[in-house]
């Protein structure tokens, strides 16, 4: 987020897209009801779903699922017709705006509305509220990146907060929801194939030549592959051994077919967790490791916080962090880590890491610290770009719409999109042993609009098939309005109705996420 | 700033700040005034009556919670008028309940318990009357035990304006007035969230987590604070551990950022697989493709995958070596994880799974 979950609740105007905040975030749902109720701000929903957020939404623009950049454009095309954008801010602090007003011109309501369903007159409301605030925060999540054009997306959502300057001040900003708990840090500390902790490029020889330093090891400037990209290079065969750490990628991969093969493929595969997953159950070698209430550590949460986890109680059996469980790999291979904790490794970290340099246990034991922090003085940060973007002036990108990758057709006539319900996390490994999420909720449901049930007579609770050109299923029925006509919503928690049986693998050429909110799709009573 | 407002408290000259109740001027002068119904961060009811002060001129005792200061004031917050009064009141409560401490979950960290204590009360001058609800045990998270309830409003509070969950209310007035979901059902039958909220604010063992029942005294339970393992929202939590089981989580309103204290389902009851029998406990081997998993020790297993990766890589080279990293893992174990396959492997091929 380039803001603070606080400032949510001391907005004029929130403008939710693509988050289903009350059960993937509820905590900070919280924070737009209360705005909402008690503060009297505005919230603007923009969500092909019904969700709970509608009940206290001003506005909601039901677009259909993948027409987002052209909504955002009609919402540009709008502000811009208006003139009711802000113009000094544009001037003074962005480029690019030519081009983005160019292309916004032909996203006239009507033709958005021609696309995407919302009506002309909800999306100018929508355009003049949000342009009309003083300060407005733009909140998303995985209904926005979950695409082929999820950067679109995501940029889209920049270049509609840019052009009302809404970023850089408290209360606004563009503000990514983050899944899992520890998303942020995972990237922040280089989890990822192109770059080094803090987002140095491993291109960059500045970079490389100081991480060889820091490491004593020389490194490969050769950027990595993503994790959909390995999956299909084990599957040709290139990549031989794959190591997991913690994660079940053969629940939560698209297609999943397709990288169960691939991992039989390898020669080696290790995967470590807590538990004996789908994914653990294929590998050579298991290992075992501790739970997060098993070891010391840090998260750094949605808003760039870097906070405390401690050990409350011992891990089971022989089971290790997974910290001491790479050191003692990494000194049977012949470079030594001999951390004494997990602090020690933090203080590592704070060395070659430049946003985290002022981080220290001892900072952070009563209250967590949100990034840049750049030495041990620094107070943290509650917004970004309060004066200049990171790169100098904020750039417009101009996006074209392109509609999702498969849409229905003859034979797979509606959409399915997916995600998650409140009571169960991602693969459901641990909420599905949690008996209270399991009494609130069972099992999958296939939510389905009453006129589609009705058409295709299928009734409250009756077990339906759903079908891609990739694989089928088996769940039970939800009638519900939540669903628009023509969709169905199904989770991905559980592993006997396994969505990602059906899902595209369709990747965003860039952020290389599979388009999950968009499939064509057959239903029929089973 | 606003303009202060001069007064007297406990014979004590102070600046009070504008559109400040006396509740707060006491607590900032560390004067301690007793409190049932009112909960920071929500509306002030003065619902119980047990925070009166007498106020100089004015006809009656005056429920602090609830009354600005006004420049002049002159304030006693503990005459024996003012504890008669507390007294009657703390009196009403115990005998309108069934407030059997001994197998109370609450006992030793109940507001009423130890209002009691300090007022020292011996017994209730009134007849104990047992409402004699039934109490509620249809869901495995939250247990609700309405004998116990001060009809405080706290939890009502909770839900509605800190949560904004909108599922408690008094559902009649009067001495039979009773809190719960609409319609007076069950926590399960209703649209409650389960976010355990309601059972944080309230003062006494009415509302109390299922789970932990006969699972540990609050003294025995030792408080761990930490930050949730499920969401981006981080939330801050206590976990509370007895004979090294977590039996069960709470907020911590003292914590502040993120989340003051809130929590949901997923963090607040979402930790049984902590101890599931079904935890891996050791390595695993195959030795064999098609093979079984056999149990290992670290270091054959660190041996075996040591050995297997120097020869993959010899014979392939690094690029045919991927690593996937978790965003579940901390941020010490994902630049571990990260620097291993860098530093170690010598590949970039490193990712997590937060895309999906
Ligand atoms: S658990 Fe949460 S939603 Fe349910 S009644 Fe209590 S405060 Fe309200
Ligand atoms: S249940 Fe607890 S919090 Fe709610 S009114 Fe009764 S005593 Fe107060
Ligand atoms: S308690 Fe709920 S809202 Fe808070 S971090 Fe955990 S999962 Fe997220
Ligand atoms: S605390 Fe003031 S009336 Fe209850």
């Amino acid at each position: 987020m380039t803001n603070s979950v606080e400032e949510i609740e001391f907005t004029d105007v929130i403008l939710a897209t693509g988050t289903n905040t009350t059960e993937n975030h509820p905590v900070i749902s919280s924070r737009i009801k209360r705005a909402v109720s008690q503060r009297g701000a505005k919230l603007i929903v923009i969500d092909p779903r019904e969700i709970d957020l509608v009940k206290y939404a001003t506005l909601w623009l039901r677009q259909k699922p993948g027409t987002d950049v052209a909504v955002f454009n009609g919402l540009m095309n709008v502000i811009i017709e208006e003139g009711i954008f802000a113009k000094e801010y544009v001037e003074n602090r962005t480029e690019g705006f030519e081009a983005l007003k160019k292309v916004v011109e032909k996203f006239t309501p009507e033709y958005v509305e021609k696309i995407s369903g919302v009506p002309v007159e909800d999306l100018k409301k929508a355009a003049r509220l949000y342009a009309g605030a003083e300060k407005a925060s733009l909140l998303y999540a995985m209904g926005i990146t979950q695409h082929i054009t999820g950067t679109d997306n995501v940029k889209s959502c920049a270049n509609l907060a840019m052009l009302c300057g809404k970023v850089g001040i408290e209360g606004g900003g563009v503000n990514p929801l983050r899944g899992q708990n520890n998303v942020q840090g995972a990237c922040d500390m280089g989890a990822l194939p192109n770059v080094f902790p803090a987002y140095q490029s491993v291109i960059s020889d500045e970079a490389r030549v100081k991480f060889e330093k820091a490491w004593g090891a020389t490194l490969s400037a050769k950027p990595g592959k993503t994790v959909v990209e390995i999956a299909e290079a084990a599957h040709r065969g290139e990549i031989k051994a794959i190591y997991v750490m913690g994660e079940n990628p053969l629940l939560s991969d698209p297609d999943i077919t397709h990288v169960e093969a691939a991992f039989k493929h390898l020669e080696l595969l290790v995967v470590q967790d807590i538990f004996l997953t789908e994914t653990a159950r294929l590998a050579d070698v298991v290992l075992p490791s501790a739970c997060f209430a098993e070891k010391d550590g840090t998260f750094t949460n949605t808003e760039r916080r870097v906070q405390r986890i401690r050990k409350a109680v011992p891990a089971p059996g022989q089971a290790k962090a997974d910290w001491q469980i790479i050191s003692g790999l990494s000194t049977k291979m012949g470079y030594p880590m001999s951390y004494a904790s997990a602090e020690e490794i933090m203080k590592e970290i704070a060395l070659v890491t430049p946003s985290y340099a002022g981080i220290t246990y001892e900072r952070i034991e009563k209250e967590g610290l949100q990034w840049p922090c750049p030495n041990t003085d620094h107070p943290g940060t509650r917004f970004l770009h309060k004066d200049l973007f990171s790169r100098g002036r904020g750039l417009f990108h101009a996006i074209e719409y392109i509609p999702p990758a498969e849409l229905p057709d003859r034979d797979y006539p509606m959409i399915l999109s997916t995600g998650r319900v409140l009571y169960h996390y991602h693969t459901g490994t641990m909420t599905r042993l949690a008996k209270g999420s399991m009494e609130r909720c069972p099992e999958s449901l296939v939510e389905i609009h009453p006129s589609d049930a009705q058409r295709l007579g299928i009734q409250d609770g009756q077990i339906v098939k759903v079908t891609s050109r990739r694989g089928t299923l088996q769940a039970k029925a939800k009638v519900t309005t939540r669903s628009d006509q023509g969709m169905i919503f199904m989770n991905f928690h559980f592993h006997e109705a396994a969505v990602n049986l059906l899902t595209n693998p369709a990747l965003d050429p860039i952020g290389k996420i599979p388009e999950y909110k968009v499939c064509a799709v057959r239903v029929e009573a089973a | 700033m606003g303009k202060t407002v001069p007064l007297t408290i406990d014979g004590k000259d102070v600046e009070a700040a504008s559109g400040q109740n006396i509740l707060e001027v006491a607590h900032e002068q560390g004067i301690y005034i007793p409190t049932l119904c009112h909960y920071s961060r929500t509306t002030n009811v003065g619902a119980c009556r047990v925070c009166v002060v007498e106020v100089e001129e004015a006809k009656s005792l005056v429920a602090s919670c609830c009354m600005p200061v006004s420049p002049g004031m002159v304030i006693r917050t503990n005459t024996p008028k003012v504890r008669d009064a507390r007294r009657l009141i703390v009196e009403l409560l115990w005998a309108s309940g069934d407030h059997n401490c001994l197998n109370c979950e609450q006992n030793g960290a109940c507001e009423l318990q130890n209002l009691i204590y300090w007022l020292e009360i011996e017994k209730p001058r009134f007849p104990i009357e047992h409402p004699g609800y039934d109490v509620e045990k249809t869901n495995t998270m939250i247990q609700r035990d309405l004998n116990k309830c001060i009809l405080c409003g706290r939890c009502i509070r909770a839900c509605n304006e800190i949560q904004v969950n909108e599922i408690l209310d008094f559902s009649q007035r009067g001495s039979r007035a009773k809190v719960g979901p609409a319609f007076d059902t069950d926590y399960i039958d209703s649209d409650c969230y389960f976010c355990g909220e309601c059972a944080d604010a309230c003062p006494v063992g009415a509302i109390t987590f299922k789970q932990a029942r006969f699972a540990g005294r609050p003294w025995e339970l030792k408080k761990v604070k930490t930050t949730c393992a499920y969401c981006g929202v981080g939330c801050q939590m206590d976990l509370n551990v007895h004979d090294n089981r977590i039996v069960k989580v709470t907020g911590n309103r003292a914590y502040e950022q993120p989340n003051w204290g809130s929590l949901c389902i997923k963090g607040r009851f979402g930790l049984d697989f902590v101890n599931h029998p079904d935890r891996l406990k050791t390595p695993l081997i195959r030795t064999e493709k098609g093979g079984e998993l056999a149990e290992a020790t670290w270091e054959e297993a660190y041996a075996f995958i040591a050995e297997k990766l120097t020869d993959i890589r010899k014979e392939n080279g690094p690029e045919s070596i991927a690593g996937l990293s978790s965003a579940r893992c901390t941020n010490e174990e994902n630049y571990l994880f990260q620097k291993f396959m860098r530093a170690v492997i010598g590949t970039n091929h490193v990712d997590h799974c937060a895309r999906l």
